[in-house]
């Protein structure tokens, strides 16, 4: 049962902000705060990828495009017109945008596996084309000059903590954009087409002209989070911005998190950064597949276990026990499927 | 790249397509009987290829059992071992939404490959001089012998699974719960009996692939990543749970890929293949033979 | 004043006609009640009027604009409304908010939305659940929420799909209530039903289908001693309607 976004969810929410922003303070190592700009940005992906996927029930698996249309996007208007990043992010957001509704257009009229598949399929080609296409680097991919250092450039090389700062407004920014949404009349007709297409085209919505509004934003705000990486990296190639893994892992943090709710992919991005970074340190480097079983494992888990993701297990512990009940094993979560 | 289109290269990039879009094909069947019997996509069907190539791999390297030989073997362990992720795994979502059902196969993917890369490392193994190893020539033109086997193999085991379905018991029970669970189950079928052997075949057939694979093909943790992608561009041109349509977009893929990649360009295999998949769903939703 | 009128209206599928030159018409404010045997083409007609399906031939109106083939949400738009034969609510919603997507059809604005959705619900006594999750309600109850759903719409013609199957009778006695206090509104009313103790009290007019061919049209009690249409039922191995 998705939860609308009361007040006093957004005070909770602008409250954590608020937390978070004094963290830095208390997290001093610059390994712990790579770490913890590592799980806002992906945090920001997931809850911009929970707008389609998850409120809409539109299962993108091929966001990265949007990610790397953005990186792209701003690198390559900096690099041939020296553009500001910031000018440059919202370039990348608008052609992200442009490029959603494009694919969009003939991809909703499938339903289930073929769009998922058709997801895939569009990542994997934009993918392919960027890796050949010589004025945007190719597969060598794009260097980022760092002239000068500060607000202005978006860019800075000695320390890493501005960029913390730049990662939890975006992310702000995304929880306010898609909180805005899920309380308007988009956000009703969003979550009544993903539980039931047909009842709501009797009630008079267009599905098609939700779903592009909802991928529309969804790409934006993705596009805006590839120009923050292709800033804090300096560097971008099709591997690192563009592949069907990234699609996989935005799409992942959302569902392990809970799909139905404004901050789950907030706790799915948390906890599958740290396992991520956790077994990276226990085992010594990505080489030897160990964070890939666990990180399997843990798909596999979610996925049999617990639907409702982590936020949903104690949305239903919380509800039951208003109503003094035990908690039962819980129903395979309703209205998630395309 | 700017090769002389003469007739006999064309007739060799397209024959050399048709021999591995019979791969291909073999490859699609296993995944098409999955969804046609239960309605699951398994995303991790191309780990299933690459365990049948690390078998035969395997039963080269050390005990010099040649590919060819240990087919069989490769067959049952494969069966068996789809059988057992059903039993395990798959049993759980059955009743499960869409979504869990493609995060549980996705999970089950990245688990395979990793098992992989931590068993076996990820270097790039071969298995050198089989029986198999040389050329051969049809129609006057020069092919691998490998890619002729294997592309027999792949006709051959196509045949025989598409045989099992229309001429024995069980096969004729898979049929009946692809079309109808409930009344299968009326009828006496043990669904849970036929889901089991759906993931088994559909399991050997990957296992199969790549062992016949394995004679001339490199063997490495993500091998699957190359034909997961294209076998499910062939179970949606074929349509979703047709074993005829696998084997007729499993010819045309493997030529369009071949053909597209000589006359534009090889990075832009991939691409033409899933630019055909869009082009023929958002034309006819169903595929070219499917089932709605 | 005719509200629709249907005009040899007919629906193939492949090789197969699922109704077969109907006509008819309806006035603002009539309950129109549409029977027939099992096969006998009521969904498909009725799915053809609300958009579900496009006519292979033949014409739809309402007040003189045609309708015929135009997609559901353009029919909706239009004012027809429809409930399903299987309920079709929105699950992960509240019983409010399922009420409030049909009133945002008239109304964006959330809190209007709102007020109108519980003035509906009121109306089809649903108000005490208003904020329950809607997959908390019996079936009898989500029956009606649909009703209240469709009714938020603004519609002119509203289309009930076996609205009364699986009812108690007493509860049947309330979605007959319901759908005279929806007529006392001055909305018309298609009622597909195979619930005859539900449906020959309720409808001023009652259509019978068979095989795709309208057999029979008039007022129930002249339909119930129609020949044809006890010989459709018999023939058919079930209960002829009776008044």
């Amino acid at each position: 049962m998705s939860r609308l976004p009361s007040r006093r969810r957004l005070l909770a929410i602008a409250a954590a902000a608020v937390v978070a922003s004094l963290l830095p303070l208390v997290v001093k190592a610059p390994a712990a705060q790579n770490t913890a700009i590592l799980m806002l940005m992906t945090a920001q992906l997931g809850v911009a990828w929970n707008l389609l996927g998850g409120y809409a029930g539109q299962v993108s698996l091929g966001h990265a495009a949007f990610f790397g249309c953005g990186a792209y996007v701003s690198t390559f208007l900096l690099l041939r017109l020296g553009l500001s990043p910031w000018l440059g992010m919202a370039a990348g957001a608008v052609a992200a945008a442009a490029l959603s509704m494009v694919i969009g257009w003939p991809c909703f009229r499938l339903r289930g596996h073929y769009f998922a598949m058709a997801t895939i399929a569009v990542g994997e080609i934009v993918q392919a084309v960027v890796a050949n296409w010589d004025a945007l680097g190719g597969a060598v991919g794009l260097y980022l000059p760092v002239a000068e250092a500060g607000w202005r450039g978006l860019v800075w090389n000695t320390t890493k903590l501005p960029y913390y700062y730049v990662a939890l407004g975006l992310l702000v920014l995304t929880l306010l954009v898609s909180a805005a949404v899920v309380r308007s009349h988009v956000g009703y007709y969003l979550r009544a087409i993903k539980d039931e297409p047909d009842a709501a085209r009797s009630l008079g919505v267009s599905l098609t002209r939700y779903k592009l509004v909802a991928i529309a934003l969804s790409s934006a705000l993705t596009a805006a989070g590839g120009t923050l990486y292709a800033q804090k990296e300096l560097y971008i190639d099709p591997g690192s911005v563009l592949p069907t893994a990234l699609s996989i892992k935005v799409a992942l943090v959302a569902i392990l998190g809970g799909v139905s709710t404004l901050s789950g992919p907030i706790v799915g991005a948390v906890v599958l950064t740290a396992i991520e970074e956790g077994s990276r340190r226990a085992f010594g480097g990505t080489g030897r597949g160990t964070d890939l079983v666990i990180y399997g494992l843990l798909i596999i888990a979610v996925a049999v276990f617990r639907p409702a993701g982590i936020l949903g297990i104690l949305e239903r512990r919380r509800h039951l026990a208003a109503r003094g009940e035990e908690p039962r094993p819980a129903p395979a979560a309703g209205g998630q499927g395309t | 790249m700017e090769q002389a289109l003469s007739v006999e290269i064309l007739v060799q990039t397209l024959l050399s397509g048709v021999l591995i879009g019979l791969v291909y094909a073999l490859v699609a069947v296993g995944l098409t009987l999955i969804f046609g019997v239960m309605d699951i996509v398994n995303f991790a069907h191309g780990e299933f290829l690459m365990l049948g190539m690390y078998a035969s791999f395997w039963g080269w390297a050390l005990f010099r059992l040649d590919p060819v030989v240990t087919l069989p073997l490769t067959a049952v362990l494969l069966f068996a071992f789809g059988a057992a992720v059903y039993r395990l795994v798959i049993r759980r979502i059955i009743a499960a939404p869409m979504l869990s059902q493609i995060f549980t196969t996705f999970g089950l993917m990245i688990l395979l490959r990793g098992a992989a890369q931590y068993l076996w490392k990820p270097d790039f193994r071969s298995v050198e001089s089989t029986i198999v190893s040389g050329r051969v020539t049809l129609l006057g033109l020069p092919f691998g012998l490998p890619q002729v086997v294997a592309a027999a193999g792949a006709v051959l085991t196509t045949a025989g699974v598409w045989w099992f379905m229309r001429s024995t018991r069980t096969g004729a029970a898979l049929e009946a719960t692809a079309a109808d669970k409930e009344a299968a189950a009326l009828m006496g079928i043990d669904a849970q009996r036929m889901f089991a052997i759906a993931w088994g075949i559909g399991a050997a057939c990957a296992g199969v692939a790549g062992a016949l694979l394995a004679t001339y093909f490199p063997v490495f943790p993500e091998v699957g990543a190359n034909f997961i992608l294209i076998a499910f561009v062939l179970v949606a041109l074929g349509g979703f749970g047709s074993v005829i349509g696998a084997l007729w977009a499993g010819i045309l893929v493997g030529v369009v890929e071949v053909l597209g990649g000589f006359l534009v360009g090889p990075a832009y295999k991939l691409v033409l293949v899933l630019a055909l998949y869009l082009v023929v769903v958002w034309l006819r939703p169903h595929g070219l033979m499917g089932r709605a | 004043m005719t509200l629709l009128e249907v005009r040899e209206l007919t629906k193939r599928f492949g090789g197969l006609v699922a109704t077969d030159g109907v006509s008819f018409s309806l006035g603002a404010g009539e309950i129109l009640g549409l029977i027939g045997p099992n096969g006998a083409g009521k969904t498909t007609l009725f799915n053809c009027v609300a958009g579900a399906f496009a006519p292979t031939r033949g014409e739809i109106r309402l007040e003189g604009e045609a309708i015929g083939g135009l997609p559901p949400e353009r029919v909706a738009a239009l004012g027809v409304a429809r409930t399903f034969q299987i309920v079709r609510i929105f699950r992960s919603l509240t019983v409010v908010e399922n009420v409030m997507v049909g009133a945002m059809l008239r109304e964006k604005g959330i809190a209007a939305a709102e007020r109108i959705a519980l003035d509906t619900l009121a109306f089809t006594g649903l108000e005490r659940s208003a904020g329950d999750p809607a997959s908390l309600l019996t079936v009898a109850e989500q029956k009606r929420l649909e009703v209240a759903r469709a009714l938020a719409t603004r519609p002119r013609l509203l289309l009930l799909d076996e609205v009364m199957a699986g009812l108690t009778p007493s509860e049947v006695g309330e979605a007959v209530d319901l759908v005279r206090r929806i007529r006392a509104r001055g909305i018309a009313c298609i009622v597909v039903e195979h619930v005859m103790e539900g449906i020959m009290p309720l409808a001023d007019r009652i259509l019978v289908l068979d095989r795709g061919r309208k057999i029979a049209e008039g007022t129930p009690a002249a339909v119930a001693a129609d020949p044809a249409v006890i010989e459709a039922y018999l023939g058919d191995g079930g209960r002829a309607p009776g008044p």
